[in-house]
């Protein structure tokens, strides 16, 4: 129990130490705890920031369906109005073809009965004539009266 | 256990007594045969048993810690870093709870001396003949000594030399940050102008230079006298077990008590240390 070198011997040993620790202990352990306290820290800011995507996400995928629910009743609106107007246009067409078609048979029809009637005329006239000329048989130069005739027959 | 041929007293006596180390009267260096020859070296003679459990425990706390920070990783800690880690950052919270300044020596220094003073304490805890008498077998049988004569003490932080060695290296750093911080005029003005004003600078003087060298003192008492107090007390209760078994199954209900209630000593003393060893420091990094 006496106070001897061992005190300077101990004294040596603690700087040793000391130095020993802050060169090789310290700091690599310090530099892993700070390394995981921010890799923490990072993954905290990287979960929130993923929570806080989400629900922007969230609203946009709604605003999207909302959007898109928008455009589709647009879409149906615009085909309905179109398909009304598409009966409305074949109605007009129809509709004229018909008149079209009314118009070309009246036509005809007309041009029958003028023909019709241009053959009645011409067999009346030569009926006239033959009927005259068996009434007067020689008195009557049908080339002489050809003309006279031919009047008749357009007054007719 | 005490042997037949021994006393008591002579138990008690043998096992506080350390290997010495020094200069013999006869004008050469050996190993003290007795406390009266180990007196009788003076200074210059060392307590190689206290060095070198010092040493062994100082080696041990390095190549452990050493081993755990060179792969050292910021993933998910094993068993071992994760404790070591625990340590760390239970010693770096004390520093900046108690240390204003900024310097990287301090949580270091602080670590070091935590887990060196509770290892040197913890050797306390190992019962107290089995290191002696280990060694007392291996001086008789392969070095032919006398076992009377080798003296083995284990517990580095009951030897005064031990804990004033600690207190002396923090009592150096206390001056030289205060030197370095405040410069010597700084330093020398807060030990003579403080706290009565230059009129009372003798007053001051002693006041503060006191104060100053009490500081290393009592850190160092106090680790001693508390763990030389828990070693003695070991050593006592083991004088039962050549006391009769009754009184020896006693004496080893005792030796659980003590053991258990000195866990709390030892750990509380290595505590007190390293905070102690921050505040001082601390207050040699302050202008006042």
């Amino acid at each position: 129990m006496n106070i001897n070198a061992t005190l300077f011997g101990q004294s040596i040993a603690f700087f040793v130490f000391v130095w020993l620790v802050m060169k090789y202990i310290w700091p690599p352990l310090i530099a892993a705890l700070d390394e995981r306290k921010k890799t923490i820290a990072d993954g905290l800011a990287a979960a929130e920031r993923g929570k806080h995507q989400q629900v922007l996400a969230e609203q946009h995928a709604a605003e999207e369906l909302h959007a898109a629910k928008g455009r589709a009743a647009e879409i149906i609106a615009r085909a309905e109005k179109r398909a009304a107007e598409i009966i409305d246009e074949a109605k007009h067409a129809a509709h004229a073809e018909g008149d079209r078609v009314k118009a070309a048979a009246n036509a005809e029809l007309e041009q029958e009965v003028n023909r019709a009637r241009e053959q009645l005329r011409a067999q009346v006239v030569s009926l006239a004539v033959v009927g005259a000329g068996k009434v007067l048989k020689r008195e009557i130069d049908t080339k002489a009266h050809d003309d006279l005739l031919k009047d008749l027959v357009a007054q007719l | 256990m005490a042997s037949e041929t021994l006393t008591a007293s002579g138990y008690i006596h043998h096992h506080l007594t350390n290997l010495t180390f020094g200069h013999l009267a006869g004008g050469h260096w050996a190993f003290a045969n007795s406390a009266e020859q180990a007196k009788e070296m003076g200074f210059w003679a060392f307590n190689v048993d206290m060095l070198g459990w010092s040493l062994f425990l100082a080696l041990f706390f390095f190549f452990l810690f050493r081993s755990v920070a060179k792969r050292a990783t910021s993933g998910v800690p094993g068993g071992l870093q994760n404790f070591i880690e625990w340590l760390v950052e239970f010693v770096d919270s004390s520093v900046r709870g108690s240390f204003s300044g900024k310097n990287d020596l301090i949580a270091p220094l602080a670590l070091t001396v935590f887990v060196w003073v509770f290892l040197m304490n913890f050797m306390d805890l190992l019962p107290v003949d089995w290191l002696p008498m280990t060694a007392e077998q291996f001086g008789k049988h392969a070095l032919g000594m006398d076992p009377l004569h080798v003296f083995f003490r284990v517990v580095p932080s009951a030897d005064p030399n031990i804990t004033f060695g600690l207190a002396l290296g923090v009592f150096w750093l206390m001056l030289y940050y205060s030197v370095k911080i405040k410069g010597i005029g700084g330093f020398l003005a807060e030990l003579a102008f403080q706290p009565f004003g230059k009129f009372g600078l003798p007053f001051n003087l002693i006041l503060e230079g006191i104060s100053l060298i009490s500081k290393p003192i009592s850190l160092s008492l106090r680790l001693f006298g508390n763990m030389y107090a828990g070693e003695t007390i070991f050593i006592l209760i083991a004088l039962m077990y050549s006391a009769g078994w009754l009184l020896g199954s006693f004496g080893g209900l005792l030796q659980i008590g003590w053991a258990i209630f000195h866990i709390l000593i030892i750990l509380l003393q290595a505590f007190i240390f390293m905070t102690l060893t921050i505040v001082y420091l601390d207050m040699a990094h302050q202008h006042h």
